[in-house]
């Protein structure tokens, strides 16, 4: 058996954690060892979600960890809830990004903009993992520009009736509740986009499994149509109103990308040591040579910058106070630099470093669409230089 | 069913750990501590003795440090009811010492099971579970590898040389738990959240010197690097005239 993750941690950030903060964050580590890591490669191979992990992942209560206990979550810190994130994803992005999707982009939206009756039932469904739940903002046209979205809900006599098409929805073909985002008024009325829940087994609603993906490969990534849609008027989310409302989700799933990204650093971290001491060349293990000390020393640094980072925003989230740039200058440079040690931990390994049975090519492959996606690294480029600056730099 | 499970905080097996300066304690900077394994699978068959009767306590007692009470909210966490820590800085190299102060905790406080790991991993002495059930005149099966209780007795699985030993005994009883006695779960958030909510006490743990000192600990002995005695079907017979004259195995 491979031996267990022990962690990085060169400035005691431990030290900086509660008892219970750690207690979870090794729970999580103990679970992806033994039950992820040993599937994960496979999975990615076969381009499949390991699915069967989902029961487990519930009964640990890591969906919507960090929402209220009386919906059946377990009523965690934001630190706690960034811990279980970067734990998933030093086994795979695409297992962590089903998690950040179920608890931030589904179960957060329906617990802050849902009535008390969707909350309760929908939220309890969803932290068992009896119901999976997708997110549907981003559109074949529109993705970093979501305020353009062509997707309509008209009101009818008894609810809503959904027209429109969404792309790169994660867990799009798994879902058994999608949450929708359409415009309720004129093409250009982005104060009219609304949320609707919407079961996925509804006629006229489809979804279709994006074949060909280079990356994620262990995550369902589907295109939905909405053709004729109907829906109750109970399925629409009631507190929802404006772009504003999917963008506070896309704050959370941010805030937990931020995590996430450290784990896939830590994971590719971790291989390139132990491979650096063991492997052989020229006599003396590629740790002894300066390049890949160098290389070594370089990746260690950004993780303890980027760990450092986490943890204080967590702080700043638990404390009510932190703000969505604050979320982006995270996600914008944990991302980069975890995106930056696949690849020199990919280099590395050498020829090896190019196969599933190590992990770095395969966080790298992942990691260049968590760059992508929920702002691309440029969004956050732009919406850090209007914090800074008070100029519109997007139009 | 009343079960008194006796867990010890040691370090991680996976850490590498550090002769301190005086040559016979353990430097404890950076390690990483954890549940003994082996009270693990006491711990969690503890749980579901609980679980199959349908009512019950299950009580994590432990001695040792104050940072013990990490230890045993891990056990709690997986779902114990309470805790209680005998409070010591000093571990006591004699396991007597150890089985006295957990045998007085135990004593005469209606416990239907009193289990253990069958040892610690981090001293392999097999012996204060033994200890313990000796000073209050249970019976005692250690190493078991299967449990069913029922009707006031219990009948245990050890797996011995060759074979599986049946054992029956009547409750209470002491039982050492072995690796594969289940499969422990994994303290789900829910549970480390309720852990923080129940009740932990903490007490000066009254140990006697005990009698037995530790003078040295040492590093096991650095392998020598191996050797290549030659290449091909010639290699073979090298092989078989080393391992005959030089390392006398054969």
């Amino acid at each position: 058996m491979a031996p267990k993750f022990q962690g990085v941690d060169f400035y005691n950030v431990d030290g900086l954690l509660s008892e219970e903060e750690r207690a979870v964050r090794d729970t999580v580590r103990a679970w992806v060892d033994d039950n992820l890591m040993p599937v994960i490669a496979e999975h990615y191979v076969a381009g499949k979600f390991p699915k069967h992990l989902v029961p487990q992942m519930a009964e640990l209560g890591l969906f919507g960890a960090n929402l209220p206990e009386e919906y059946g979550c377990a009523g965690l810190n934001n630190v706690a809830y960034g811990l279980i994130m970067q734990e998933l994803e030093r086994g795979d992005s695409g297992v962590r990004s089903f998690a950040s999707v179920q608890g931030a982009l589904v179960m957060y939206p329906i617990h802050a903009f849902g009535s008390d009756e969707q909350k309760r039932h929908w939220l309890p469904k969803m932290a068992s993992g009896e119901v999976i739940g997708c997110f549907g903002l981003t559109e074949p046209d529109y993705g970093s520009n979501p305020a353009g979205m062509i997707t309509v809900a008209k009101e009818t006599k008894g609810g809503w009736i959904l027209n429109g098409a969404k792309m790169w929805i994660t867990n799009g073909s798994t879902a058994q509740a999608a949450i929708v985002w359409a415009k309720t008024g004129a093409p250009d009325d982005v104060e009219s986009i609304r949320g609707f829940i919407v079961p996925t087994d509804t006629q006229g609603f489809s979804a279709k499994d994006q074949k060909g993906k280079l990356s994620l490969r262990a995550s369902d990534t589907s295109e939905l149509v909405l053709q004729d849609v109907c829906v109750p008027k109970d399925a629409l989310l009631p507190k929802s109103g404006g772009l504003k409302s999917p963008l506070m989700c896309l704050t959370q799933a941010r805030y937990g990308i931020a995590w996430g990204a450290v784990g896939a650093a830590l994971a590719c971290y971790d291989e390139a040591l132990s491979y650096a001491k063991t492997r052989v060349v020229f006599g003396k293990p590629i740790g002894g040579f300066q390049l890949q000390q160098a290389r070594l020393a370089e990746m260690l640094t950004e993780i303890t910058k980027a760990q450092l980072l986490c943890l204080q925003l967590g702080r700043l989230k638990d404390q009510g106070t932190v703000t969505p740039q604050q979320v982006s200058l995270a996600k914008r440079n944990n991302v980069s630099m975890a995106t930056d040690i696949a690849r020199e931990a990919r280099r590395l390994l050498g020829a090896n470093g190019i196969l599933a049975e190590y992990q770095a090519m395969r966080h790298l492959a992942n990691l260049e669409s968590v760059y992508t996606y929920e702002g691309t690294h440029d969004i956050h480029t732009l919406i850090l230089g209007q914090e800074i600056t008070g100029l519109n730099a997007f139009n | 069913m009343k079960i008194a499970v006796c867990i010890k905080r040691v370090p991680d097996s996976e850490t590498r750990v550090k002769i301190a300066s005086d040559g016979k304690s353990l430097d404890e900077a950076g390690v990483k501590f954890i549940l003994n394994p082996y009270d693990e699978f006491a711990v969690e068959e503890a749980l579901r003795r609980k679980e199959q009767a349908g009512a019950g306590e299950v009580v994590i007692v432990s001695v040792g440090p104050a940072a013990a009470q990490e230890t045993i909210r891990t056990a709690l966490a997986m779902g114990a009811d309470r805790g209680v820590l005998l409070q010591t800085d000093t571990i006591p190299a004699d396991g007597l010492e150890i089985a006295r102060a957990l045998a007085a905790e135990v004593r005469d406080s209606g416990y239907d099971l009193i289990l253990f790991g069958k040892m610690a991993i981090d001293d392999y002495n097999h012996q204060v579970g033994p200890m313990v059930a000796e000073l209050l005149d249970l019976p005692c099966v250690t190493a078991i590898a299967h449990l069913e209780i029922g009707g006031g007795k219990g009948t245990a699985e050890r797996e011995i040389e060759g074979g599986v030993e049946i054992v029956d005994f009547p409750l209470p009883a002491v039982l050492t738990a072995e690796k594969g006695l289940n499969e422990p779960r994994y303290p789900a958030l829910k549970g480390i959240m309720a852990a923080k909510k129940k009740p932990l006490e903490v007490k000066p743990a009254s140990l006697g010197a005990g009698g037995l000192e530790v003078l040295a600990l040492t590093p096991p002995p650095q392998r020598k690097e191996g050797r290549v005695v030659g290449e091909g079907p010639a290699a073979v017979l090298e092989l078989l005239r080393l391992l005959r004259e030089e390392a006398k195995v054969l």
